[in-house]
């Protein structure tokens, strides 16, 4: 290993460089699913356009949840309530246009105010009582559904409320060209600006800050309570976001419809290179995480195989993930 | 010296106690501009609770405390951070999986370009980071983008002493700065805050360790549960000597002093 370690020159010393960076392990489990579904259904349709619009826009829906959900994980704290806010959102949505034929963005912005309260009350909780964010974010997401389902039985004595009438809110949310959802456009937008935000802003600094040592960075000056209130508050509003876009998509307002979210934003920002403990990741990685999920779960369905399999190949992925992640962040420490 | 500078910070008979039980009595010590004021006990002598006032977590329960030569007190941590008191932690001093540059500015980044496009400047960053921990006689460290947990142990502390310096620090509390490095990194950490005090900063050094305090200090103060067991100059008592005080008995003296000099190497 020494010995072809001082042997490297030139463009091998550059390939060390990119597999330092925290987005390498995600980049490249995505061009290996890619190359095997590639091979094995390319002839399925998995290469056509339309294979490709297909796992982009699945890829898309779960990249705008991941994006803010790594920046909480990059900030040392977990979200679990995304999955049950896109599902409350879904019903302020279909409830407000569906069943009351009121304007849609008053939906939006209801579900909107509701999400942003939840993402408000997760953070207070969390600073406040210093408990650890996984369970107080699974109390959240249990009161949030919970609340939501009884209010949706009282107003329309359904869980579910079908004919969303399209206006103008889902020609924004729901456009689609062939058939590539403008939510891709969306994931694009939104994951520059984080990007841009996490590595180029003295908030991104904070957020690293933050998540690497919380007391070091108090010490240090950075206000952490308020940062990560911030972080929880956008974690929600993303889930609104998608909440939106997934109720125009389906046309139909479901209290279950973000439950997948749950975990699998989560599996995103791990495949992608964030450190589970906080301090370290990359939300160029996370989209590469998003970009696995969305290619295996239509490479398994191109394939004609059962889609459960989507889950094992994930859980493969994600302790694959895990393991690897561990080894680069120790090679770019230099050990 | 025969005429020291006005200290910038200075304990007259100060007691704090808690809750009725006292954890530091009647202490007397002044910290000047460019003296290694050390702090030696043991565990339990009271060094955090000294800490704690000359760094405005806790206020003195009687006596006087002087700031810059007039009776005051500190507000807050943040009141004696804005009056140039600062603490370089060691286990908590920097974040590991973050560049030098970006610990370096680590909530007071600077920044370049106009509205929306305003962001941090990570060049002058790294720049200023190399710069100052050259300053401070590091010179390993190049490349700003450097992760800080590829440095060694005095290197980091380094990095935190130079970031508090850089913002305006005049009085540095150090607290066990040498208290988990190697005999190597114990050396340049001894250096650093030689280069600091000839720079005209004040330094209090907080160790357990005799060998350390007499090789840089220029002021002692020993303290054991509470009491004020000595308090002397530079030159007036030998390693030894201090040690007994410290610890309080010969036998453990002769113990202590076998296993530093083995320690030492020289």
């Amino acid at each position: 290993m020494a010995n072809t370690q001082t042997q490297q020159t030139g463009s091998s010393g550059v390939w060390r460089r990119l597999l330092h960076r925290p987005e390498a392990g995600g980049a490249i489990s995505a061009l290996l699913v890619f190359a095997f579904f590639a091979i094995l259904a390319g002839h399925n349709g998995f290469l056509s356009l339309l294979g490709t619009a297909y796992w982009l826009d699945t890829a898309s829906e779960l990249g705008i949840i991941a994006i803010p959900v790594g920046m909480l994980m990059i900030g040392g704290e977990f979200d679990l309530s995304v999955g049950a806010v896109v599902g409350a959102t879904s019903m302020i949505v279909a409830i407000c246009s569906g069943s009351y034929g009121l304007p849609g963005w008053l939906g939006f912005t209801l579900a909107a105010l509701f999400g942003g309260g939840v993402g408000l009350a997760n953070g207070l909780i969390v600073v406040r009582t210093r408990l650890p964010s996984f369970i107080v974010t699974l109390s959240t997401m249990l009161m949030v559904t919970g609340s939501i389902l009884g209010v949706s039985i009282a107003l329309t004595g359904s869980s579910s409320i079908s004919a969303i009438p399209n206006d103008f809110l889902g020609v924004l949310v729901a456009y689609k060209w062939h058939e590539f959802h403008v939510s891709i456009l969306y994931w694009v937008l939104f994951g520059a600006a984080a990007i841009y935000v996490m590595e180029r802003t003295s908030f991104g600094n904070w957020v690293y800050a933050t998540g690497g040592n919380v007391l070091t960075a108090r010490l240090a000056g950075v206000p952490t309570d308020r940062v990560k209130v911030i972080l929880f508050i956008l974690s929600s509003l993303g889930a609104v976001m998608v909440g939106t876009i997934e109720t125009y998509n389906f046309q139909n307002g479901s209290i279950t419809l973000g439950a997948q979210y749950v975990f699998s934003g989560i599996a995103a920002c791990v495949i992608g290179g964030v450190l589970l403990t906080g301090g370290y990741g990359s939300l160029l990685g996370t989209a590469f995480g998003a970009t696995t999920y969305g290619i295996v779960s239509l490479g398994v369905f191109f394939l004609g195989w059962n889609a459960d399999l989507t889950e094992l190949f994930i859980g493969m992925l994600l302790l694959l993930a895990v393991i690897t992640n561990n080894r680069l962040r120790l090679m770019a420490m230099g050990r | 010296m025969t005429q020291p500078e006005t200290p910038i910070l200075e304990l007259r008979g100060v007691t704090k106690s808690f809750l009725g039980v006292t954890a530091v009595s009647n202490l007397t010590l002044a910290v000047r501009p460019g003296r290694v004021l050390c702090l030696l006990g043991e565990n339990g002598a009271g060094k955090s609770t000294v800490i704690k006032m000359l760094t405005g977590v806790e206020r003195p329960s009687s006596g006087e405390m002087l700031i810059d030569g007039t009776v005051s007190t500190f507000e807050s941590p943040r009141d004696a951070r804005d009056r140039g008191i600062a603490t370089v932690y060691q286990e908590v001093g920097t974040l590991p999986l973050m560049s030098v540059a970006r610990n370096f500015v680590l909530a007071a980044e600077p920044q370049k370009g106009r509205g929306l496009f305003r962001r941090l400047d990570l060049e002058a960053a790294g720049r200023m980071a190399v710069e100052r921990l050259k300053e401070l006689g590091i010179s390993r460290v190049t490349d700003g983008g450097q992760l800080v947990g590829t440095l060694s142990g005095g290197e980091r502390q380094a990095l935190a002493i130079a970031r508090a310096l850089h913002f305006g620090a005049r009085l540095l509390v150090l607290d066990e700065p040498t208290a988990a490095l190697g005999v190597r990194e114990s050396a340049t950490v001894l250096r650093l805050i030689e280069r600091v005090r000839d720079s005209g900063v004040a330094v209090v050094f907080i160790t357990h360790n005799a060998y350390h305090a007499h090789s840089v200090g220029d002021d002692f103060v020993i303290l054991r549960r509470g009491e004020t067991l000595d308090a002397f100059q530079r030159g007036d008592k030998q390693v030894g000597k201090i040690i007994e005080l410290m610890a309080g008995g010969a036998e453990l003296q002769s113990l202590l002093s076998q296993s530093e000099k083995h320690a030492m190497g020289r």
